[in-house]
């Protein structure tokens, strides 16, 4: 694997020139020279911060907007990484210059891998924030940076005749936002495989016939992020096998160990809390602690004694993480079924099973953790009849004020809560949800999942759900490990 | 022809006898053969059953088309469900390595329920099903079937009938089978317009511009719409269903609405006409000028446009319910659509067990003693009294079409073959 290559010679300058020509890259190749440990660390930890940007920013702003690309630039800059294109000066005045960035792009992208190839969570965390990366570096190319990026790539995709054009011009032009009449006329426009094309089939901005797209030039990003997500999914995939032989050196182990537990942050799966709680105290907790997700859900049950998958999925894994053992839940869920529709046989059968797979009993055994509010925002939109998903996302924003009304939600505090709806800032909305329920200024926390909500709450107002914090355990070199610990903590402060 | 009074309780007297003398099991293996192009591409599928008693077994798999007979003959599934095509056979799944075995194929597959209709269908709800809201999955199955066609290109696209209160689709094509996760589900998002749950009222929003799908789909829902919705469904004929369509308008329309229903009242045919005027006259457009109108073509989307469940699309491990197997609950078989009749198709025609196996019973006709004389010189008796049962009951036509099906496949199949060796065998 690759950082046995460290070990090889320093490589002359001008083929790291050619490696380095283009600002942007697909990482295809793996760095191949000696770096020293600090700057090891260093690398890694910049190019989490900026990972970590790049996820903060994509859900509180419009990913093409302003702020967002004024926000990001400078966190660009700030950590020396590269991203203007004309920048080509290899010897600049100050700070580093551009060859400089580049290395440090390529080698932290690199090191990265190896924290985030372990598990199926971090490794979609890190190609989420890395795909939005790119795009954003992408969109910033000049035009004939883009055919000379797309051919040093080889992705040849076939650009359609004059005469296809005017046959096809009606439905190219109703089909995209940005295309007119002139569009067809002026640019080419490139015939894809739906399948190299999936987010611009997804959300209908492009003509389909037979089986291809019909994409005009400057649609062409989207095309290059599929191709990026696929490799990087892969080469991800074999970084996992290659793993065990960089992790046995112990210089590396801890601090890669370090990176994945402090981006992906708690994931609620261990709680001191466990068993504290009584299937009594639920209806209560409901109304006071619960996030609006969750007392949405438990509102649903009660109504109807049922929830469908998506509903039982959210909310089961949520009671496991505020504490439910599993005999707790068990009975919790068939008390409410076997008053609706459902038979105590038919939940022994039906539905047990997939409550003792949530908890880790069947099947193959995956401890499932509790969804994440990022999780819950974007995956798995409900449709007719389900309860489940993230009210300031998913409701209509009438039913939503209503149903705030119901609650008791002061008509200014609806107000707030509408207006971070309407800015797509789902989580503030939630955070502000929490703020007004509980009567206080400010929260004191960022809002990223619901068992963080419901534990903030019980600390609160005192309760026995509040739990106590996870520690991570060290068990090797536990001297090296607590001065790299104690340094990326203070990069972290800002959580 | 009726349904011949099927009941549920006598399915473990039926089921032996379907499946010894009706199901078609040599087209069935044709069709999940495909060909034999693959290798162990049939023996590598997994088939679930779920048996007498609720007990549900998976990772069913069969070397061969006759030990596929022999399992079934011997198990008599109530139901039966088809999943992937996975790295091994999944009945040795256990003693593959922990995170080989993988599903890597199957057929793209779309599941229409009657019942993600329920806020839109003021006949019937939950389970029941009757011939005006069955027009729901007729639009369904013309929208669908144009778009998997022409937008996508797919050739072999398989309707069937789920048994009570839906349909299913099956596209076989190559491409299709191949298609990842993320490909499916992208998909099933580009077919989807309807989107949100109990908390949302207003389910469908458009804007500029349209694109063709969804005009070629307005298309579809046109033509049926007058008939099935403003008559069969009566959306506009009660105040409590007239509110629910006025729900689904934005505000400044609704004022003029409100102002109108004062004026022309609820009942009268009078007002239905007053409203499509209203939407007509110069005044309201102006009004309307800013905001797109759109409104209507939302509406008659959330009323008429088909709803998939996205979840059974996405999954290549996902299983579904295979054709010609039998809905415990009504009895019928899981049986083709024809495309070509669609309009005419109806489900409470559809056969259910206990009549094909009255069917059985049946003295021949002199058609099939005719039939029979052709078919001596083929195989066994019991073979040729095999081949020639179902052919004597309802089920026949059905497993003609299904035949018609593997027959196209098997063209293309070889199609394929010859453009792929570069061959071009003209005639001289």
């Amino acid at each position: 694997m690759q950082f046995y290559s460290r070990r090889k010679k320093l490589i002359g300058n001008s083929q790291t020139e050619q490696l380095y020509g283009h600002c942007l890259q697909f990482y295809g190749q793996p760095p191949i020279e000696n770096i020293s440990l600090s700057e090891f660390e260093t690398f890694a930890v910049d190019r989490l911060k900026l990972l970590k940007t790049v996820e903060n920013l994509g859900v509180s702003y419009v990913k093409t907007s302003e702020l967002y690309t004024k926000k990001l630039d400078a966190e660009f800059s700030n950590l020396n990484f590269p991203y203007k294109i004309e920048a080509d000066d290899w010897k600049p005045q100050t700070g580093p210059s551009e060859y400089e960035k580049r290395r440090k792009d390529h080698i932290s992208h690199f090191i990265l891998r190896l924290a985030y190839c372990q598990t199926e969570d971090l490794r979609r965390w890190f190609i989420q924030q890395e795909i939005d990366l790119f795009r954003y570096r992408f969109n910033d190319l000049p035009s004939k940076n883009i055919g000379q990026f797309l051919q040093y790539n080889n992705l040849h995709y076939h650009t359609i005749s004059i005469d296809e054009k005017k046959k096809l011009m009606d439905k190219l032009v109703t089909s995209s936002f940005a295309v007119s009449g002139s569009t067809v006329d002026g640019k080419d426009f490139y015939k894809v495989p739906f399948q190299d094309a999936l987010d611009l089939v997804r959300t209908r901005k492009v003509y389909l016939n037979g089986g291809y797209v019909y994409i005009p030039h400057q649609d062409i990003v989207t095309i290059v992020l599929n191709d990026f997500r696929t490799r990087l999914s892969k080469a991800l995939a074999l970084t996992a096998r290659s793993l065990p032989a960089v992790q046995s050196d112990e210089r590396l182990q801890p601090l890669l160990n370090h990176l994945s537990h402090a981006y992906v942050g708690q994931d609620y799966s261990i709680q001191k809390s466990i068993g504290k709680i009584s299937l009594e105290q639920i209806d209560p907790l409901s109304a006071k602690s619960y996030p609006l997700c969750m007392r949405q859900l438990h509102r649903g049950l009660r109504d109807s004694h049922h929830l469908r998958h998506g509903g039982r999925m959210q909310y089961g894994l949520f009671l496991k993480g505020i504490g439910l053992t599993l005999d707790q839940a068990l009975q919790f869920w068939r008390s409410e079924f076997v008053k609706g529709k459902v038979d105590a046989d038919k939940f022994d059968k039906a539905y047990a099973y997939s409550i003792r797979h949530m908890f880790g009993k069947e099947g193959k055994r995956t401890d499932y953790t509790p969804y994440s509010c990022m999780k819950v925002i974007l995956s798995n939109p409900p449709s007719q009849g389900d309860q489940h998903g993230c009210p300031f996302r998913h409701s209509d924003p009438e039913l939503l004020k209503q149903k705030l009304q119901s609650y008791k939600v002061s008509p200014s505090g609806i107000s707030q809560i509408l207006e971070l709806v309407k800015g797509m800032h789902y989580q503030l909305a939630c955070q502000k949800y929490f703020e007004l329920t509980h009567s206080i200024e400010d929260s004191g926390f960022s809002l990223n999942h619901p068992n963080q909500y419901f534990m903030e709450s019980q600390k609160l107002l005192g309760g026995p759900g509040a739990g106590v914090k996870v520690e991570v355990k060290r068990e090797d070199n536990p001297e090296v490990a607590a001065e790299i610990t104690e340094d990326l903590d203070s990069f972290f402060q800002d959580a | 022809m009726t349904t011949a009074d099927y009941d549920q309780a006598s399915l473990p007297d039926l089921l032996p006898l379907y499946y010894r003398r009706l199901f078609p099991f040599s087209q069935y293996h044709r069709w999940l053969n495909y060909g034999g192009v693959t290798k162990n591409y049939f023996q590598n599928r997994e088939f679930s059953f779920t048996l007498k008693d609720d007990i549900y077994v998976r990772y069913q798999s069969f070397s061969t088309q006759n030990e596929l007979e022999k399992e079934m003959q011997k198990m008599n599934p109530y139901k039966i469900d088809i999943g992937a095509v996975y790295s091994h056979r999944p009945n040795q799944h256990n003693t593959v390595k922990s995170g080989s075995f993988q599903a890597l194929e199957k057929e793209l597959v779309f599941d229409i329920d009657m019942t993600d209709y329920d806020d839109v269908r003021s006949c019937c709800s939950g389970a029941d099903i009757c011939p005006k809201c069955w027009t729901l999955m007729t639009i369904a199955i013309r929208i669908l079937d144009r778009a998997l066609r022409d937008d996508f290109g797919f050739r072999h696209c398989l309707w069937v009938y789920s048994g009570r209160r839906g349909v299913h689709c099956w596209v076989c094509d190559e491409a299709a089978r191949k298609l990842s996760v993320a490909a499916r589900s992208a998909v099933a998002e580009y077919l989807s317009l309807v989107k949100g749950g109990d908390e949302t009222v207003r389910k469908v929003v458009l804007s500029d511009p349209i694109h063709p799908f969804i005009t070629e789909s307005l298309t579809v829902v046109e033509n049926y719409f007058s008939q099935y919705a403003l008559l069969g469904q009566d959306i506009l004929g009660s105040k409590e269903a007239v509110d629910k369509v006025l729900a689904l308008l934005p505000e400044d329309i609704l004022f003029l609405c409100a102002t109108f229903h004062m004026i022309f009242g609820v009942h009268s045919v009078a007002s239905l006409l007053a409203k499509h005027a209203l939407m007509k006259t110069a005044f309201f457009n102006q009004m309307t000028a800013k905001k797109g109108h759109y409104f209507e073509m939302e509406i008659m989307l959330q009323y008429c446009y088909p709803r998939l469940d996205v979840n059974v699309s996405k999954g290549v491990n996902h299983l579904l319910k295979s054709p010609f197997s039998v809905h415990p609950k009504t009895g019928r078989i899981s049986v083709p659509i024809d495309l070509r009749e669609l309009d005419r198709f109806d489900p409470f025609e559809v056969p259910t067990i206990s009549l094909i196996c009255e069917e059985l019973d049946q003295p021949k006709t002199e058609e099939e003693q005719d039939d029979n004389m052709e078919n001596e010189n083929k195989k066994e008796a019991g073979e040729r009294r095999k081949m020639r049962d179902y052919k004597r009951t309802s089920l026949a036509k059905y497993v003609k079409l299904f035949d018609n099906f593997l027959e196209e496949m098997a063209h293309s199949r070889k199609g394929e073959v010859l453009k792929n060796s570069g061959e071009c065998n003209l005639n001289p």
